[in-house]
């Protein structure tokens, strides 16, 4: 094989890795996004369990987080990837003896970094609604809001704006931990560079390109979230 | 409204009884027993003396392997983080333009790629790195002058080159943490420091202290103890993140797993591990808290 220039490797088309690049990062973007509402959903819950009055959901809550911000990532997600399919398995085995199960990689991922986030999220929550007096509540209550009404109008809107700023480093860090996902073989960004690196022979570049993708994800993800907060504290000064 | 007002104007009364909630976390308290059973119940059921036998010291020699590998990068990532915190809180435009560039990409992308750009990177610079080198005095090998007897040969001097270091995964595994710690050990001494009251600074020159010393005597010691929990957190981090040096076939506590999964296929090799993982993550936690009770204790009436 002749020696290729970089410009031809990193080139869009049958020559070139860029689409193969560009395609992973469409995979860890979607990824990323797919995940979040799920995170942001258990995690809230788990939040309200920690801070509930009934000893035995902050017990379950507390575990959850113990658990799930103890382990490391990459041991959460090959337990996931491998153990559920036993599992599932298992059970299936009653039903349909002769079927077999594959967990999808995007799948497994998507559960696994959702409980991770979650479980960092809820601490982000958690410190939120303990910046919330308690007269908010009881100014809802007095006006004949329900508690969920309460919840909904006047304690979530402060909620999202207080725990903003945790949530944005939980939604970086879940940005970081897709590639972690790479390892049980989803061809996202990390793993389609390793690919172009070992047929090219060219590691140091797709490598840092790879790392440059990550760094403008969160350069980007960065304007974002900005211009998202600048749109609630208007919202905040309007009123 | 009155017969909705009345009911929901109070703050909803002490719960007694079986309100919702109350079973809700029952039944998930429940739930993590019996997961928790089923686990353990898992273990005692698939216990096998043959795996345990076989893995158990590869476990504890992952362990070991694990242990140093933080160790290492934690030492070696505070020491690097002075001058980039230095650099940070520089007013020169250059030192702290290149410091927060330093901390920008060490945090803003992910460790395993950092990792991956050290260790399957920089093989793409084998000559280059083969050409530095440094000479240095080590140990020969024993001269077999019989066949049963040895005398060790001595000091020889040996060519120790950069790729001799590199092309050994646990040293690019240290390199790569301990690059990635500096930069988030940097902004957390940055965070300690400035969280010092400027007056602090004002009345120690007042003195007549010069600036080292009001850092190591007045600064420091009121900076390290709002730093302790950071700190800890960043060695459970670095704790949890060393698994992923597994994948460049170190054979610390997740890499040895890994081999006993593959050859095995015995899912006991994860759990094993994840309880490892778990106990040693929660042993730390506390341990921090503990410390940090104790060097509170004059903060607290």
């Amino acid at each position: 094989m002749p020696a290729q220039s970089i410009w031809t490797l990193l080139s869009w088309g049958p020559d070139g890795w860029l689409d193969d690049i560009a395609y992973g990062v469409i995979v860890t973007v979607l990824l990323a996004l797919a995940t979040l509402p799920i995170g942001l959903t258990i995690g809230f819950f788990v939040a309200l369990g920690k801070q509930s009055e009934e000893p035995s959901l902050r017990l379950a809550a507390n575990i959850y987080t113990t658990v799930f911000r103890g382990l490391p990532e990459l041991v959460t997600l090959f337990l996931f990837f491998f153990g559920m399919p036993i599992l599932l398995q298992h059970l299936i085995r009653y039903f349909r003896p002769e079927a077999t199960i594959d967990v999808n990689s995007f799948f497994a991922g998507m559960i696994v970094l959702a409980l991770i986030f979650s479980s960092y999220a809820s601490e982000v929550f958690l410190s939120a609604f303990r910046a919330i007096p308690k007269g908010q509540y009881e100014g809802g209550y007095s006006i004949g809001l329900s508690k969920w009404q309460t919840m909904r109008k006047v304690i979530l809107p402060q909620l999202l704006r207080i725990a903003f700023p945790g949530l944005e480093n939980c939604w970086l860090s879940l940005l970081k931990d897709t590639s972690l996902v790479s390892v049980v073989g989803l061809a996202e960004t990390l793993r389609n560079a390793g690919v172009a690196a070992r047929v090219t022979k060219h590691s140091f570049l797709f490598y840092s390109l790879a790392a440059l993708v990550f760094l403008g994800l969160a350069v980007v993800s960065s304007f974002a979230t900005s211009a998202i907060l600048r749109s609630l504290g208007n919202r905040e000064a309007q009123r | 409204m009155s017969a909705t007002a009345a009911m929901v104007e109070r703050p909803p009364p002490r719960a007694r009884g079986w309100p919702r909630r109350r079973i809700i976390g029952y039944a998930l308290v429940c739930l993590w027993i019996a997961f928790g059973l089923g686990i353990v119940s898992y273990l005692f059921l698939a216990w096998n003396a043959a795996f345990f036998a076989k893995y158990a010291p590869a476990y504890l020699q992952g362990l070991g392997v694990t242990l140093s590998l933080v160790a290492i990068s934690m030492v070696l990532g505070a020491i690097m983080s002075l001058p980039v915190a230095y650099g940070r809180m520089s007013r020169n435009r250059i030192l702290s333009g290149l410091a927060y560039c330093y901390v920008y990409f060490f945090r803003g992308t992910p460790l395993l790629v950092q990792t991956f750009l050290v260790y399957y990177g920089l093989g793409s610079f084998r000559p280059e790195l083969s050409a530095v080198g440094l000479y240095m005095p080590v140990v020969s090998d024993w001269f077999q002058l019989l066949p049963h007897v040895s005398i060790p040969a001595g000091l020889a001097i040996g060519r120790f080159t950069l790729w001799d270091f590199f092309k050994d995964a646990f040293n690019c595994g240290v390199f790569a943490f301990a690059l990635n710690t500096a930069a988030y050990q940097a902004e957390i001494l940055r965070g300690a420091i400035e969280s010092v009251p400027k007056g602090q600074w004002e009345g120690a020159a007042s003195l007549g202290l010069h600036k080292l010393q009001t850092l190591r005597k007045i600064i420091l010691p009121q900076a390290l103890i709002v730093a302790l929990r950071p700190y800890g957190n960043e060695l459970i981090l670095m704790v949890k993140a060393s698994a992923i040096v597994a994948i460049i076939t170190v054979y610390d506590l997740m890499g040895n797993a890994k081999l006993a999964f593959a050859n095995s296929f015995d899912i006991q090799a994860y759990i094993w591990v994840a309880l490892v993982y778990l106990v040693m993550v929660e042993l730390l936690r506390h341990a921090v808290e503990w410390i940090e009770r104790r060097i509170t204790i004059h903060l607290k009436r």
